[in-house]
């Protein structure tokens, strides 16, 4: 339990943070922007590696594999909003549904070219192919190193969604997660719009898998398991902390990178103070536990004064 | 300008609840026309004008907003024809977006929405200067989120949404009912002067027998899913509240609302 092992580890948790806040930045977009839990990210954050490892593997580039990623994501989104409007699913259950179907489909996806047809993971070894982040240079200070990679992608991510929440489409995906009354009687389609935003969220979403999975060095068919808890940790730790200084919606979305970052952060000390790292995702579901709770003990206890002062007017 | 055809529409058809709550309505509003409808709670006031908006569909007739049958458009494609007020002041504005923003987005209603801004610089010269007539000092907050605001604020600036691209029809549902009684009356005030101004045809829904005898040039009575009273032109301008109780009661009527015997 040397400081210097520790220390060791934090480009490392900095450079998972990243990428994970690439994710939460998916997640953001329906849980926030869109006011819908979608659990359809557990599915996709292993559909998009899957997809990125198996066509690197196949001899395709990294930019083609982590496009057909992408667009891995933006189908699985597209079935999760299909559930959720056409069909009337709510939408946790729409994105259970996925998650869950997901689940056969990645393992088919991993299994192509065996003759098993299904694989529960694949390796992509940075040695064979040319990747575009990988855990080997994290403590090098040169431009291979993942961190400076994953922090651009984050850049130009922000940037694309600070631009496409300002068009008129963008701020009507807004108004359909704020009211969606108001939204039909200005014209808006609300279900056009709820489809839409799954779609480019759970797109987002795949690309942070594609880029984890070169990280990491493999794709794995688990991989995305408790993502949805990851994700909202990011949000709501990135809220808490930097929602009262950053109101502008660029430097909010980079409030939700850091909140991941943090976790990350976070995560690597109590495993350094000793935890085992099987009992992390309860940490995590505990910690994501307590701050959603806290807006609704806020609430209550303002109240409750409130009504005292009533009471005492 | 509007047409309604025999309407009907029943709530939780074949169970206990069942509620039938239009009972073939059947009215023509012209151009300019601005009737004020009243009735006892569940005459069917409101479910009419949620049928005119199409936030559900109809069980049969037809409706036509100027010229054209809307019966089976979904309530996103009516919003082109129609602007709405609606009861809870926080219905028809988006609280977590800007004043600004709320105004571009009833800019847009009824056109495509595109990849071009949301808000152009031309629009926001544009908003200051109607947000002005309003006489409530929004024009120097138009970047606050509306959720700032208080009721009376923000059903004046629902209002102006509703209004900002002229629509066929005005539909405002009991408006000022959630408002406190000096807020409700310059609501009530502005809409008067809105609806003038921009020679627009509205159908209101009050619950107050005062407003609803005080302003507009034709008033309707329903009860029990139909309309039952129809008054128009110099007896509508005539019309005192004794008469239309006494109106109401040859009719067979009981004003069994407290509300409406007490405005």
């Amino acid at each position: 339990m040397s400081i210097t092992s520790l220390l060791n580890a934090l480009p490392g948790a900095c450079a998972q943070g990243i990428i994970w806040g690439i994710m939460a930045i998916g997640v953001y977009i329906t849980y926030k922007i869109l006011d819908m839990a979608d659990l359809s990210v557990d599915g996709t954050m292993a559909t998009g590696g899957a997809v990125c490892v198996i066509m690197i593997t196949n001899g395709y580039s990294v930019g083609v594999a982590m496009l057909c990623a992408f667009l891995a994501g933006v189908l699985a989104g597209l079935v999760t909003g299909i559930f959720h409007t056409f069909m009337g699913i709510p939408v946790i259950l729409a994105g259970i549904l996925t998650q869950l179907g997901l689940y056969s489909i990645n393992l088919r996806i991993l299994g192509i070219g065996t003759s098993a047809g299904t694989a529960s993971n694949v390796a992509v070894s940075v040695d064979k192919y040319n990747l575009l982040v990988s855990l080997r240079y994290v403590r090098s200070l040169a431009l291979n190193n993942p961190i400076f990679a994953s922090l651009i992608f984050l850049v130009v991510l922000i940037l694309v969604m600070y631009w496409f929440f300002g068009t008129e489409l963008g701020c009507s995906l807004r108004a359909t997660g704020a009211n969606e009354s108001m939204s039909r009687a200005q014209g808006i389609n609300t279900n056009f719009n709820k489809v839409l935003g799954l779609m480019i969220s759970n797109g987002i979403v795949a690309l942070a898998s594609a880029l984890y999975a070169q990280y990491q060095g493999f794709a794995d068919v688990n991989m995305g398991r408790g993502a949805i808890v990851i994700g909202l940790a990011a949000v709501i730790i990135g809220d808490v902390i930097f929602g009262r200084i950053f109101n502008n919606f660029a430097l909010k979305l980079l409030g939700v990178a850091f909140g991941a970052i943090i976790y990350y952060l976070v995560i690597q000390v109590v495993l350094w103070l000793g935890l085992n790292s099987s009992d992390l995702k309860l940490l995590s579901a505990l910690i994501v536990a307590v701050f959603l709770a806290v807006p609704h003990w806020k609430e209550k206890y303002f109240t409750s004064a409130k009504k005292e002062v009533d009471a005492n007017a | 300008m509007l047409e309604l055809r025999d309407i009907y529409k029943t709530f939780n058809p074949g169970t206990v609840n069942e509620k039938r709550a239009l009972n073939g309505v059947s009215l023509t509003l012209n151009e300019g026309d601005f009737v004020t409808v009243i009735g006892s709670n569940g005459a069917g006031k409101s479910t009419c004008l949620n049928a005119i908006a199409g936030v559900w569909p109809v069980d049969s007739g037809s409706i036509i907003i100027d010229g054209e049958d809307v019966t089976s458009l979904p309530e996103h494609k009516r919003a082109k024809y129609l602007g709405r007020v609606f009861q809870d002041p926080m219905t028809g504005t988006a609280a977590t977006m800007e004043i600004q923003e709320n105004l571009a987005l009833a800019k847009r209603r009824g056109e495509k929405r595109t990849l071009r801004r949301g808000i152009t610089k031309k629009e926001q010269e544009e908003f200051r200067e109607l947000l002005k007539t309003l006489n409530l000092g929004l024009e120097d907050r138009m970047t606050a989120r509306v959720g700032l605001l208080s009721g009376g604020q923000r059903q004046a600036l629902t209002l102006l949404m509703a209004t900002l691209k002229k629509p066929k029809l005005l539909l405002l549902d009991e408006h000022t009912a959630a408002l406190d009684p000096k807020t409700a009356e310059k609501v009530l005030n502005t809409t008067d002067a809105v609806i003038r101004e921009n020679h627009l045809t509205a159908f209101m829904v009050t619950h107050n027998m005062r407003d609803a005898i005080a302003h507009g040039n034709r008033l309707i009575m329903m009860d029990e899913g139909r309309i039952i009273l129809d008054i128009s032109g110099e007896e509508k301008s005539k019309l005192t509240r004794e008469d239309l109780l006494e109106k109401f009661a040859a009719l067979g009527g009981s004003m069994d609302s407290d509300k409406v015997l007490l405005s």
